[in-house]
Parts: C-alpha cells; structure tokens; sequence
C-alpha cells in the first residue's frame, strides 16, 4: 500500500497528472469528438462514471480473485471483459429507464469500451499498489480530468472555425499544437502535489 | 508477390496508421521520450498485430458475425500477455519503463483496425503480412519522432551522448507538450509529401 492520502491523488488525477496531458490516454477519441462542446461534455460525463465503476469492480476483482489465485498475468483479458461488460450493462439501464438520458449519453457507450484511458487507470491502479478508496477515487479523478480537457479543448476548436490554418495542420495537426499549449499550461499545476 | 508489395507500401507510406490514420497514437506519444523504448514497443507492437491478424484471418470462417469484436479482443489480449510476460523474463527494466503501455497495446486501435478492416476477408498468410508492416509502419514514425526528442531532450541517441557537454538540454521535449509537438509536426510534413486524395474517411474512432 503507498501512503498518500486519497484527497490529495484525486486532485492529482484531476490537474498534475491529467489522463490526456500527462499520460495520453484516450487521445482517439479525445481528437475525434472534441468538435462541440455539449458533445464533449455528455462524452466526459460517461466516461468518468465508468471510470469510477470500472476501478471499483477491477480493483474488487484484482485484488479478491485473481491475486489470491496467482492468476495476475490475466489481468489484461480480464480487465477488458469488465469494461465490456458493464459498457453493456450500462447501456441497457440507461435504455431502459432514462430514455432523455439515452439520447445524450448512450451513443458514446459503446466507444468507452475502446477508450484506453479506462484500461489505463485500471493498470495504473495495479502498478501503483492503491488501496480501494485510493482507487475509486483515482478513478474519479482521473475522469474529471478528461472532461476537464476535452471540453476545453473543444472551447478552443469552436473558436478556430474561423481562423486561417496552414492546409497541412487542419484537423489533426492543429488539434495536437493546441493539446501541447494545453499541456504546457497544465505543467504549471505540478508544483500544488505530485504523484510518482 | 505484387500484392505484397503492393500491402508494404500502404503499411509503411501511403496509408500509415499513425500519420494517415491517426491510429494508436496514445502509446505513439508516450513511449517516445527515448529511442530504445519506441524499438521494444514498435517490435511489440508488429509481433502482436502481425499474429492477432493471422490469427484472426484463420478463424474467419468460424467466427459468428456478431460477437467478432469480442472474439478479436481475446485473440490480442492473449499475445499482450505473451508479450508482457516474455519482457518481464527477459527484458525486465524495459517492463518498468514502459508500465503500463504494453497492456494498452490491447486498445491500440491499429490492431482492432487491421483485422476489422483486412484480417476479416483475406487468407492468413497476407493478414499476417498486413499486420506486420502496419506495425512497421508505426515503428518507423516512432522512432522518428524518439529521434529528435531524445537528441534534444537528453542530447543522446540510444542512450550515447552524441551532443557534447555544452548542449543544453531542451527539457520540454521529453515532456508531455513536446511529444504533441512533435507528432503535430510529423502530420503536417506527411500531409505536405502525400497530399490527400480523398477526404476523410471517417475511420474509426477509439482508444
């Protein structure tokens, strides 16, 4: 177990070691759907809930099944299955009982499977050796952060609508120069706490 | 022997995954601060996609339409696994450095891509071939963008000093904005060489 208090990973999570600023996950889809800002947002907001979800379940099922059985080296396929499945669990609730809800957020579900800052977070939490609450929390934050990022990376390519961009940088190109500026920004955080 | 040919070129130039396609760019990122870790990670990368097509062209026949995905994912996680257990035996400090990278190789979207897109209707001995010169093709951008991050970054290329004690270190580009600098540069000077045909084709859009 390390000994950092919850609090202070999941502020980490959320500014110093932003998933996409600092440890490029989830850039795929971070690049491709960061065009409007309402968009964004419902995509962040589903992908933190399943985040939090995932690290819980994951870490309950790392930590009380596969450990104990020496079966850690299957921890990729079995990781990957969870995120699957409660992608799909998920989508059939939310289809079911929240019909408005389904409109806005279910389209994004079944791309969450694939956004490899939810495996991320998962492996992390097993690299690092957090405890449960460490994790959840880890989680949590780490999805914050994301939305964090992409909505204001979507902010920013509102405004670029009407900006002259060399050919060869339109779409993907200035997208990056924009997410490194971001970046930069976001170095300045690292001083407030650090986590490895 | 045309058509293999014909498959080298669009791995490696025509249609690149990381430049072109815009696939698999999260580890493209991360693992670029050093030269020798983008050659272990670009290696994994080709061993995996290369088998997993193979793979995956070899059971096309049995495989039920719609659980496909599900059945692709297995196929990669299990030569993940290989792969992560044959670093941590013999390659045990570059299994830390790359952490936890090479279990993301799983939803490096160039794998799922080739065997969606290829893998799916062709005999396994083209898959295969198919699948290792896309790994090669990003194995080529890597090492590129490690090059210059590394040279100045560390003032180093595999680890060997080659820019003498009075260079300055330029910390920036083994930190986060410049790996997205440099891979912004990297598309902007592939664009200018290849000029693109057609637009874009909405390819798919995951991790």
């Amino acid at each position: 177990m390390v000994d950092i208090n919850p609090l202070v990973i999941f502020i980490a999570s959320i500014f110093t070691n932003n998933m996409i600023l600092s440890n490029f996950l989830g850039m795929c889809s971070f690049i491709a759907v960061s065009n409007e800002i309402e968009t964004s947002f419902s995509l962040g907001q589903a992908v933190t809930f399943v985040l939090t979800c995932t690290s819980l379940l994951n870490y309950l099922i790392y930590n009380y099944i596969l450990e104990p059985l020496g079966l850690e080296y299957l921890r990729y396929i079995i990781f990957i299955i969870v995120i699957a499945a409660f992608v799909q669990l998920v989508e059939m609730v939310i289809e079911r009982y929240f019909e408005h809800l389904y409109f806005s957020l279910g389209i994004f579900l079944p791309l969450i499977t694939v956004n490899c800052a939810i495996l991320g977070v998962s492996l992390f939490m097993v690299i690092r050796n957090y405890d449960l609450i460490q994790s959840v929390l880890f989680g949590a934050g780490s999805g914050i952060g994301w939305t964090l990022a992409i909505v204001s990376l979507a902010g920013m390519r509102k405004k670029l609508k009407n900006a002259k961009i060399p050919k060869g940088l339109e779409g993907p190109g200035i997208t990056l120069i924009i997410t490194g500026i971001m970046a930069l920004a976001f170095l300045g955080f690292s001083g407030i706490v650090q986590i490895q | 022997m045309k058509e293999i040919k014909n498959i080298f070129a669009q791995g490696v130039w025509k249609d690149n995954p990381i430049y072109r396609q815009i696939l698999g760019i999260c580890s493209a990122l991360a693992v670029t601060n050093l030269l020798m870790n983008s050659l272990v990670m670009g290696i994994g990368l080709m061993f995996v996609t290369g088998l997993s097509s193979f793979t995956v062209s070899v059971l096309r026949h049995h495989t039920p339409k719609h659980i496909r995905m599900m059945i692709q994912t297995l196929i990669i996680s299990a030569y993940v696994i290989i792969l992560d257990i044959f670093l941590k035996a013999y390659l045990p400090e570059m299994s830390k450095a790359l952490g936890p990278y090479v279990g993301l190789i799983i939803t490096n979207c160039i794998i799922m891509g080739r065997c969606e897109a290829y893998a799916q209707h062709n005999p396994p001995h083209l898959a295969f071939f198919d699948g290792l010169t896309m790994g090669l093709g990003y194995t080529v951008v890597l090492l590129f963008i490690a090059f210059f991050r590394e040279l100045l970054g560390f003032g180093t290329l595999f680890g060997i000093q080659i820019l003498g004690e009075s260079f300055t270190p330029w910390t920036l580009m083994i930190m986060p904005p410049g790996a997205f600098f440099m891979l912004a540069i990297v598309i902007w000077i592939a664009k200018n060489i290849f000029p693109v045909q057609e637009e874009n084709k909405g390819g798919p859009v995951n991790g």
